[in-house]
C-alpha cells in the first residue's frame, strides 16, 4: 500500500517501525494550543483545539480539505486570528499585534504552499532581508549566512536570480532557506508541496527530512504519507475543525482508530 | 500665410508664451512632487491596520477627489490667503504660485493615493503574509515589500494622474497665477482677435507635445519595471 506514495526510497512498512515518539526524548513544550476556537462566519473551523508540540518534535497534520488544518498552521503565527483560547510559543502567549507580535513571528518560520518569495528581490536578497531588517545583522554576515543556507538547500548557484526564473521546487527551497535564516525555534509548513509539479516534490521533501533529522521542531500540514512515515513523530488527523485522532505515523497509517480517518485514508490510498 | 506666421511668431515673443509654458511645467513639477508624497502617505493610511487612519484616508480622498479643482484653487486665494492671511512667500507672484502648487497637490494627492492603492491590489496577499511571517511589522513590510511592487504596478495610472495634473495646472489661473498658459492665451486672443485660430492651435499643440512623451514614457516604464511572477 505504501509503495503507492510518491516519496523517495521508502523502506517497507515493517522496517520503519522505529516509532520515533517512543525511543526519543522530547524536549519541553514549545508550541501550546489551549481551547482554540475560530469561526469563519457560520463555519466553526477550529473547534476547541488542544495541542502541544515539544522541542524537536516533527508533527504532521493531515486531513481532508476544509478540515481546518491550514487555519491551525496559520494561527500559530497569527496570520489567522483566533476567537478564543490561547496559543503560546516557547512559553510566551501570542501577542495581539505590534512589535511583540512581529518579534514572535521572527522566531516562527513559515513556509507557504505558494512559496511567496518576494517577487521584486533576488534569491539572495529574499534570504538576507529578514536577518538584516529584523535582526539588524550586517550585510556581509547576512550574505554569508544566506549563502550557507542556500547551499544547504541546494540552490546556492541561483543566488543572483529573481524568483520567477526558478522552478517551483527551487523557489520552495529558497523559501525554506529564507525561513531558516531567522533561526526560528519552530518551522511551520503549510502544504509545502501541494503547488509543485510531481517531479519537484522530492527535492523539497528531502530538504525537510534533513531538517527533521537535525532536530528542528516542525509542524507540517501535508498529504505526503512518505514524509510522515519517514520523518514525523506524530500524526494529527483533523476533520471538520476537530482533532479526531493522533498517533505515531506507523500506527495511524496501518491501524487508524476512527472511522473518519479510515475513510480518509482509504480515499487517498486506493489509487 | 507667411505674414500670418511671422505675426504669430512676434506675438509668441511679446507675450512670452514659452515662459507661460515653463510656469505650467513648474506648477506641475512641484504639484506632482508634493502630491506623490502626500498620496503615498494617504495610501499607507488606507491600507494600514488602524481603523481610524483608514477612515481619515478614505475621508480625505472622497472629499478632495469630488471637489472641483477651480473651487480648491479659489479657496487657496480667497480662503487661505485672504481670509486666513496665510502667506507662503514674500513676493506677490511667488505667493500665488505656491498657493496654486498646494491647491494642485492636495487635489491630485487623492488621485495619486487611489493609483497607488490600485498598485497595491496587484501585489498578491502572500507577499504581505511572507513579510509578516519573517517578523516585519506594518511600516517596514510596506516600505520594503508592498510599496516597491505597488509602485511598479501603479506606473500607468500614476502617469495618467500626471497628465491630468499638467493640464489641470492651467486652473492655477483661478489662484491668480495670471502668467500661466491659459491666462496668457486669453489675453493674447483678447488683444489680437485676428490671430484667434493660430493662438488656439499653438497652445493646444504645446500641450500635446508636452503630454505625449509622458504617456510613451510611462507605458514603456510600466512594461519594463513590471514585477515578474
Amino acid at each position: 500500500m505504501d509503495q503507492s506514495t510518491p516519496t523517495t526510497g521508502q523502506p517497507a512498512a515493517d522496517e520503519t517501525v522505529d516509532a520515533p515518539t517512543s525511543d526519543r526524548v522530547l524536549g519541553a513544550p514549545l508550541v501550546e494550543l489551549n481551547h482554540v476556537n475560530k469561526h469563519f462566519g457560520e463555519l466553526h473551523v477550529l473547534q476547541d483545539i488542544d495541542l502541544t508540540v515539544h522541542k524537536g518534535e516533527v508533527l504532521v497534520v493531515i486531513g481532508p480539505s476544509g478540515s481546518g488544518k491550514s487555519t491551525l498552521c496559520r494561527a500559530i503565527n497569527r496570520l489567522e486570528t483566533i476567537d478564543d483560547g490561547s496559543i503560546a510559543v516557547d512559553g510566551k502567549t501570542l501577542p495581539e499585534e505590534g512589535k511583540a507580535l512581529a518579534q514572535l513571528r521572527a522566531e516562527v518560520g513559515m513556509v507557504f504552499q505558494s512559496f511567496n518569495l518576494f517577487a521584486h528581490k533576488t534569491v539572495l536578497d529574499n534570504v538576507t532581508l529578514g536577518p538584516r531588517k529584523v535582526r539588524g545583522m550586517s550585510k556581509k554576515d547576512a550574505e554569508e549566512l544566506a549563502r550557507t543556507l542556500l547551499d544547504r538547500v541546494g540552490v546556492g548557484n541561483q543566488a543572483g536570480k529573481m524568483p520567477a526564473q526558478l522552478s517551483g521546487g527551487q523557489q520552495q527551497r529558497v523559501a525554506i532557506a529564507r525561513a531558516l535564516a531567522m533561526q526560528p525555534k519552530v518551522m511551520l509548513f503549510d502544504e509545502p508541496t501541494s503547488a509543485l509539479d510531481p517531479e519537484m516534490v522530492n527535492e523539497v521533501l528531502d530538504v525537510m527530512v534533513a531538517l527533521a533529522e537535525e532536530g528542528m521542531t516542525m509542524i507540517v500540514v501535508t498529504h505526503e504519507m512518505g514524509f510522515a512515515r519517514k520523518a514525523a513523530h506524530r500524526v494529527v488527523f483533523m476533520a471538520d475543525g476537530q482533532i479526531v485522532e493522533e498517533a505515531p505515523p506507523e500506527e495511524f497509517f496501518t491501524a487508524p482508530k476512527s472511522e473518519r480517518a479510515r475513510d480518509f485514508l482509504s480515499k487517498i490510498l486506493t489509487h | 500665410m507667411n505674414d500670418y506666421l511671422s505675426g504669430l511668431g512676434s506675438l509668441v515673443e511679446r507675450y512670452d508664451v514659452l515662459g507661460a509654458f515653463w510656469t505650467n511645467i513648474q506648477l506641475t513639477f512641484w504639484g506632482a512632487l508634493i502630491a506623490l508624497v502626500l498620496g503615498t502617505v494617504l495610501a499607507l493610511m488606507r491600507i494600514s491596520p488602524i481603523a481610524s487612519l483608514r477612515w481619515v484616508g478614505a475621508t480625505y480622498v472622497n472629499i478632495l477627489r469630488n471637489t472641483p479643482l477651480t473651487i480648491i484653487m479659489t479657496f487657496m486665494v480667497m480662503g487661505v490667503w485672504t481670509a486666513l492671511q496665510l502667506q507662503l512667500a514674500d513676493t506677490f507672484e511667488s505667493n500665488f504660485f505656491r498657493l496654486a502648487v498646494v491647491g494642485l497637490a492636495v487635489y491630485h494627492a487623492a488621485f495619486v493615493c487611489e493609483s497607488i492603492r490600485s498598485g497595491v491590489n496587484t501585489v498578491p496577499l502572500g507577499q504581505a503574509e511572507a513579510a509578516r511571517a519573517i517578523g516585519l511589522s506594518f511600516l517596514p513590510a510596506a516600505r520594503l515589500i508592498i510599496l516597491p511592487q505597488a509602485f511598479r504596478g501603479a506606473i500607468a495610472p500614476l502617469g495618467n494622474t500626471l497628465i491630468a495634473l499638467l493640464k489641470n495646472s492651467t486652473v492655477a489661473a483661478a489662484a491668480s497665477v495670471s502668467w500661466e498658459t491659459a491666462s496668457t492665451m486669453k489675453t493674447m486672443i483678447e488683444f489680437n482677435p485676428n490671430y484667434l485660430w493660430g493662438i488656439f492651435a499653438m497652445f493646444a499643440l504645446g500641450y500635446v507635445i508636452l503630454v505625449i512623451p509622458i504617456g510613451v514614457l510611462t507605458t514603456w516604464l510600466s512594461q519594463r519595471l513590471a514585477v515578474q511572477r
